[in-house]
């Protein structure tokens, strides 16, 4: 049987990818990325605690899956601004590596 | 969902997303993160989560990763060469990674509830979408419209970072 705790350490380890992507590489695309397996890794044990905790009528508690649901709005919100943010980017300098920008204004 | 099928599932998730983090073409990693949330996508149908999975797929697989290569291919990255790597801050980030996963794999074996299995389910004749959507225009209206002003302020913020004069 899968138990509540294998989600969790996949979600978790899921989540440390995400994180180490973050940590490790220099370009902001693949960053940006990461930052969407650290979202995905939350939902997963969101949507694993929904399923665990179990009502009073015998359905999931919906309230965690309503949560994810928001969580996707906003990442989704998040990644048009991010993406428009990093064409501007790439339209004064011309790059994507997070080494080159180091200056706060230019 | 038998057990097979979870840790199959799993690893094709985990395993495209570290390949987000590997691979060095912007290309790849974008088709490997599609791979890594189909995977997802199909978790959360284990879950009994099908509404969330179905979005799972609609949003994520389709809308930001074809958002996501477009702006790719816009920009017309290349494969990055390699640069001369900074190895105390690649160590460093390797370390806390570890050191995370292993807090990850501690906390959960000390979690006394994970361990059992996820009870049965009462058989429902109202699916989950029904109930999600009650919810939604129930309890959780008043975010549900704040969620709506959000994507608004998004769009204006999106067309004024994306016009030519802006500096």
């Amino acid at each position: 049987m899968v138990k509540l705790g294998d989600y969790l350490i996949v979600s978790g380890v899921l989540f440390t990818i995400g994180f180490a992507g973050v940590m490790l590489r220099r370009n902001i695309i693949i960053i940006f990325m990461s930052l969407e397996l650290m979202l995905n890794a939350a939902n997963l044990s969101l949507v694993a605690f929904s399923r665990f905790h179990i009502g009073a009528n015998g359905l999931p508690n919906y309230n965690a899956q309503v949560f994810v649901f928001f969580i996707i709005t906003v990442a989704a919100a998040e990644v048009a601004v991010g993406l428009a943010i990093i064409v501007a980017l790439f339209r004064a300098r011309q790059t994507t590596h997070v080494e080159d920008v180091n200056s706060l204004k230019f | 969902m038998s057990p097979i099928l979870f840790w199959v599932f799993a690893l094709l998730m985990l395993v495209f997303g570290a390949a987000v983090v590997i691979n060095r073409n912007p290309v790849a990693s974008a088709l490997s993160l599609v791979v890594s949330f189909l995977g997802l996508a199909a978790l959360f149908m284990s879950l009994d989560a099908y509404f969330i999975g179905i979005i799972q797929v609609l949003v994520y697989a389709g809308a930001v990763m074809v958002l996501f290569l477009f702006i790719i291919m816009l920009l017309d990255l290349r494969t990055e060469q390699l640069r001369k790597i900074n190895w105390v801050a690649s160590t460093g980030g390797v370390v806390v990674a570890f050191a995370l996963v292993a807090q990850i794999f501690y906390v959960v074996s000390d979690f006394k509830l994970a361990q059992q299995p996820f009870a049965p389910l009462a058989r429902s004749k109202i699916d989950d979408v029904h109930n999600i959507g009650l919810l939604l225009f129930g309890n959780y209206n008043l975010p549900f419209q704040i969620i709506g002003v959000v994507i608004f302020v998004a769009t204006i913020g999106v067309i004024v970072l994306s016009r030519r004069e802006l500096r």
